[in-house]
């Protein structure tokens, strides 16, 4: 399996790849780790004439605090993210999140903008970053624009980057330690069939969940949210209020679980994460 | 259009003009000559083509030539010291972790990145270190008892 030709340029700069990308328009494709792209052009699902490659721009590549809230350059790596000392201290969802991607060699390549930009349905970031109420900035010909979470993952394959746009980076908040991540796994590729991210607030008054694998695009499970909100975080409330993870969706049916198994497998791992965001209270 | 690259594998600097959609795999078996380096499945899963780049392990399938341009490489080639089998390669020999050695290449390589990051794991991290790598002749458990020998040896 070999892609199909393309010209290949490897920019600098974040300037210089804008502006192939506005030379090229939707002949052009951003290469960031590949682990998305080179699957896809090798299977000639992606046929790009031009292949930008970003990942020798440097500073796209970083973990930092700033200004109270967690920067993450787009080209970092799920191993950058799952052996940064600053999140396990301060948005230690992340890294619980990077260790349970693919596997080392997919970790050690692949990136984080790179995952949510191709916004596959069975990613694993979308639970965390929708969870965490993530806000991406995009960069274009005409400057920077700030994405929240729920808006940025727009459908099956399909995220708020636009063509002749990058994402720069991601922002998120400082949280506790009580966030987990539950995942029913696709043995074979490591891809969530049932992924669910649950930030639980210290004050233990709200409750944020994030679902991926289950439907076209991951979702924000509001039922469990408003259901459990105010209320105490009893195993029996959590029970009862995860009963509600794939309400109003459409979940996905394939080789690996009917929309059936899904929807329950939606139900478990939520109650799976909420018990272990719980246990790590206080 | 053909793009050069400039890549030092096993501690040769190889340079050569490719087109932009040469998988770095290929680039090591049909440029270099080196076909220590396997191809499986050829969609990123199976692991049999791992390597390493500038010391991380990749696999090879899943990337291009032209994105290792200026990189160092190494492969299962690269292991050896003047004909002294590397500790992980010592290891598989004496633990037979291998049958008939289609992912041994890339388990060893994997084994390899791995013992760099986490020198004393228990043999349960070492079962995580290698969920990319696929034995289809399932001889898992005696790959894992050659990684768990090779962390012993580079301790001793």
């Amino acid at each position: 399996m070999i892609p199909a030709m393309f010209d290949y340029v490897r920019p600098a700069t974040l300037e210089e790849a804008l502006g192939h990308l506005a030379k090229y328009g939707e002949d052009a494709k951003v290469l960031a780790g590949g682990h998305s792209l080179i699957p896809a052009m090798k299977l000639r699902l992606s046929q790009p004439k031009v292949v930008v490659d970003i990942g020798r721009i440097g500073d796209l590549r970083f973990i930092e605090e700033r200004d109270g809230k967690i920067a993450i350059g787009a080209m970092t790596t799920h191993y950058d993210i799952e052996s940064s000392d600053l999140l396990k201290r301060s948005c230690p969802l992340l890294p619980e999140v990077a260790d349970k991607i693919g596997d080392i060699q997919v970790r050690n390549k692949g990136t984080i903008g790179g995952s949510c930009v191709h916004a596959d349905p069975a990613g694993d970031w979308p639970a965390a970053m929708l969870a965490l109420d993530a806000e991406f900035e995009i960069t274009g010909p005409r400057g920077s624009r700030p994405v929240a979470a729920k808006d940025f993952f727009v459908d099956m394959l399909t995220s708020a980057v636009e063509p002749g746009e990058i994402l720069k980076l991601i922002r998120l908040p400082l949280t506790a330690k009580t966030v987990g991540y539950a995942k029913f796994t696709q043995k074979a590729s490591g891809f969530a069939i049932a992924g669910v991210a649950a930030v639980v607030d210290k004050a233990r008054k709200s409750v944020t969940i994030g679902v991926t694998g289950v439907a076209a695009k991951a979702y924000r499970a509001a039922g469990v949210e408003s259901a459990l909100s105010g209320s105490e975080l009893s195993t029996a409330n959590i029970g009862t209020a995860s009963q509600k993870a794939a309400d109003g969706v459409d979940p996905l049916s394939d080789i690996h679980a009917s929309a059936e198994f899904r929807a329950h497998l939606a139900c478990v791992q939520t109650r799976r994460a909420l018990e272990l965001a719980v246990s790590r209270l206080p | 259009m053909k793009t050069p690259v400039k890549i030092r594998v096993n501690g040769t600097l190889r340079e050569s003009e490719v087109e932009p959609r040469l998988l770095l795999v290929q680039f090591l078996r049909e440029v270099c000559g080196l076909t220590g380096t396997h191809i499986g499945c050829e969609t990123g899963v199976c692991g049999a083509c791992t390597i390493l780049v500038d010391g991380q392990a990749v696999k090879s399938c899943t990337m291009l030539a032209v994105q290792a341009d200026g990189s160092e490489v190494t492969t299962v080639e690269g292991l050896s010291r003047n004909g002294k089998l590397h500790p992980v390669q010592e290891g598989f020999w004496e633990c037979h972790g291998l049958q008939c050695g289609y992912c041994t290449p890339g388990m060893i390589m994997t084994a390899v990145h791995f013992l760099e990051r986490n020198a004393s794991p228990s043999r349960d991290e070492i079962r995580h270190a290698l969920y990319g790598n696929l034995c289809r002749c399932t001889g898992y458990s005696h790959i894992i008892d050659a990684v768990e020998h090779a962390a012993k040896k580079g301790k001793t």
